[in-house]
């Protein structure tokens, strides 16, 4: 199960495997069908589909059993005091899934910014009640085209699983350490540059695509933010602009080097209107020393006519640092085994990808 | 007693046949439904009740207009047609 990228994408998950020296599709599942999150850890395989009609939907697979469709996560009832709330108490899409630290507990990030948690490998679900009723959540903001905030990044601390770290756009960064029963707005030094004059800097008003740590040295974060990339050495209370970033600071993803903090990996576009790659040529840009300088690389990527943009989820990294597979909106689907230096494109012509997810092992 | 039918789309997800159940309301009704086959209720209703907002209800050839209120009182031999709203690509 580790040899496995999971590809969800506007027509269905696309299941790839090693096939000699390179990947190939081995299963195709929801044909037709937009999926908008997915998870595999090597017992448990969850895709998240976000149905035109019919809304949000959750399926589970155990091992190589039949996919069974488990019950959504779903909000309680609104208060009826609830009036002037001006986020839906209603779930519009999964947006990712992370492993909680113990056995078979997930997060699971949504639109409309509510957070859910299992404690049975996925099979039900229930929403972090103090984060949602947080007076200040009803400042948070839409994204995406959206009336809804995302909550796009869940990262947990793997040397105290209690203390996690949100990303939510547009809401900035949320940390809980105590599981969750507590969150604090932080993030000093960030700059939203589309807010008014003096809500720049405020730490609620910050738009932060994606969120990656260093599994290794966890108070290392990294954050593709709206404006630009910034880094932070103190678990998130305080960021510095990566001003060097090149071709462009803007973009959706980011994933960090799991042991060395120094490194991480991004997929630049045009900001901001524009929002296709700089040239039209499609290129990863890495640090490897803390943000210090990047390197435009990307062999055997497409390097004209390219107009794919990769969305928060739509990158990833394996647990060797080594393997990255990342998809566009174009359909593109490219593995790189050497850190990024080179990539490989799959004998395939996707629909428009959403995520992208190594199987855990 | 009302009959509701649902659009063939679902099938790809959830049986959903015809089916004629109890109820004075186009909610007691949906109620007797979902009782019977409760993975279906998340494909109309959103997570406080109200229909999707891509889902659209025909109570005698006429659209429910409040997506929220499922409590306005339908005849014995009500056709209650559960579709999709156009959209997508």
């Amino acid at each position: 199960m580790g040899e496995n990228i999971y590809v969800g994408t506007r027509k269905g998950l696309f299941v790839l495997g090693r096939n000699g020296s390179g990947w190939d599709i081995v299963e195709t599942k929801f044909l037709g069908e937009p999926v908008s999150a997915v998870f595999a850890d090597g017992g448990v395989t969850l895709a998240a589909l976000d149905l035109g009609h019919f809304g949000p939907k959750l399926w589970r697979r155990e091992g190589d059993g039949d996919w069974l469709e488990v019950k959504t996560p779903a909000f309680p009832a609104k208060p009826e005091d609830a009036v002037d709330d001006p986020h839906p108490w209603s779930v519009g899409r999964i947006w990712n899934f992370t492993p909680a630290g113990s056995n078979g507990a997930l997060w699971a990030g949504t639109m409309p910014g509510g957070l859910f948690r299992s404690d049975d490998g996925g099979v039900t679900w229930s929403l972090n009640e103090p984060l949602w009723r947080m007076p200040e959540r009803l400042k948070w903001m839409g994204v995406a085209g959206g009336e809804q905030p995302g909550l796009s990044s869940v990262l947990v601390d793997p040397s105290n699983p209690k203390t996690l770290t949100l990303g939510i756009s547009c809401a900035g960064v949320w940390q809980t350490k105590d599981e969750g029963n507590t969150w604090t707005n932080i993030g000093a030094g960030f700059d939203n540059e589309y807010m008014p004059p003096d809500q720049r800097h405020d730490p609620i008003a910050q738009d932060i695509h994606q969120l990656a740590h260093c599994k290794a040295h966890p108070n290392v974060i990294w954050c593709q933010h709206h404006s630009k990339i910034y880094r932070s050495t103190d678990h998130g209370h305080t960021w510095a602009p990566l001003d060097n970033a090149k071709p462009s600071g803007f973009g959706f993803a980011v994933v960090a080097h799991p042991t060395d903090p120094e490194t991480a990996w991004f997929v630049p576009a045009i900001k901001d209107e524009q929002r296709f790659p700089v040239d039209a040529k499609v290129v990863v840009s890495r640090t490897r020393d803390g943000g210090e300088t990047f390197e435009v690389i990307g062999r055997g990527l497409p390097d004209r006519h390219a107009y794919d943009l990769v969305y928060r989820h739509a990158l990833d990294i394996d647990n060797t640092g080594e393997r990255l597979a990342f998809g566009s909106t174009s359909g593109g689907l490219w593995v790189s085994e050497d850190g990024g230096e080179n990539w490989s494109a799959p004998d395939c012509r996707l629909p428009p990808v959403a995520c992208v997810r190594f199987a855990l092992s | 007693m009302p009959t509701v039918h649902f659009t063939n789309q679902l099938a790809r997800f959830v049986d959903a046949p015809t089916v004629s159940v109890e109820g004075a309301t186009l909610g007691e009704i949906l109620d007797c439904v979902f009782w019977d086959n409760p993975q279906l209720r998340g494909y109309i209703l959103d997570d406080q009740g109200a229909v999707r907002q891509h889902v659209a209800v025909f109570v005698d050839g006429v659209q429910l207009k409040d997506r929220s209120n499922l409590s306005g009182g339908v005849t014995a031999e009500a056709e209650i047609h559960i579709f999709q709203a156009l959209s997508g690509g």
